[in-house]
């Protein structure tokens, strides 16, 4: 058994929460989706197309494919935990006042729905154009 | 913070992982709200649209490019030691790997972004 050093290990298991465990786990899925999804992303909006050719009938061009509106929103939902969890586990190392910290997570909770449903909405309600 | 300790790999690389998650989750903000735009108001759109396209946008994508390339392969590295503990004995090793990976795909990358700043100077056109 190779003994670990517990200043090189990675943020251990989380021992006795199901919660906690469900969201370690689900971290680390969707952060290999993401490797997938967003690098895909990123390199379609910026090394196959520019900036300079895209605009908003451009996008609406784009969403005339099915197929592209699921993988954007399929990849919103993916970024939208993960970056949202990652977020709560810096608050979590950094601020340690209950009132601080009430603030602070109510705070990043309610701007991850208004994202979930700003973003949910442009993608079920940008119309099709031929 | 990272220069008053004795920083060593394992240190570093906790502590980029942890500032570009943050920038690339501040950049998802406003991402996604520029991206209800689209449907709200598509001149709005179109206008901040001009700003990824300029120089100064440029600049910042690369810096979010490499941000999102750092995170997505130390992302890979964490994943490997935490489904193979005993890679942890490597995880120097790893680190530097993914710098390696890192470099070969970031600089063309950028190259390719900053190509309409860069490129009438190299020669090399928009």
């Amino acid at each position: 058994m190779v003994t670990i050093d517990p200043r090189t290990a990675g943020r251990s298991r989380p021992q006795g929460s199901g919660f906690e465990l469900f969201v370690w786990y689900l971290m680390r899925i969707t952060g290999v989706m993401l490797f997938v999804l967003a690098l895909a992303h990123f390199s379609i909006m910026h090394f196959v197309f520019d900036p300079s050719q895209e605009n908003a009938s451009w996008i609406a061009a784009r969403w005339g494919s099915l197929a592209w509106r699921v993988f954007d929103w399929t990849l919103l939902m993916m970024v939208l935990f993960h970056s949202f969890m990652g977020v709560r586990t810096v608050i979590t190392d950094y601020v340690h006042g209950a009132r601080a910290r009430l603030l602070t997570m109510s705070t990043l909770y309610v701007v991850a729905i208004i994202l979930f449903a700003a973003g949910t909405a442009v993608v079920l309600t940008l119309p099709v154009v031929a | 913070m990272l220069l008053r300790y004795r920083a060593r790999e394992g240190m570093l690389a906790w502590a980029f992982h942890r500032i570009s998650g943050v920038a690339i989750w501040l950049f998802v903000v406003i991402h996604v709200v520029d991206i209800y735009l689209v449907g709200g108001d598509p001149k709005a759109y179109n206008t901040i649209l001009q700003v990824y396209a300029s120089t100064p946008g440029r600049i910042v994508e690369v810096l979010l490019g490499a941000a999102l390339l750092y995170h997505a392969l130390n992302g890979l590295r964490i994943l490997i030691i935490d489904l193979w503990p005993v890679m942890t004995v490597y995880h120097r090793a790893l680190w530097y790997a993914s710098w390696v990976i890192f470099v070969v795909v970031g600089i063309p990358g950028a190259v390719i972004i900053l190509r309409p700043v860069i490129g009438p100077a190299l020669g090399i056109g928009a």
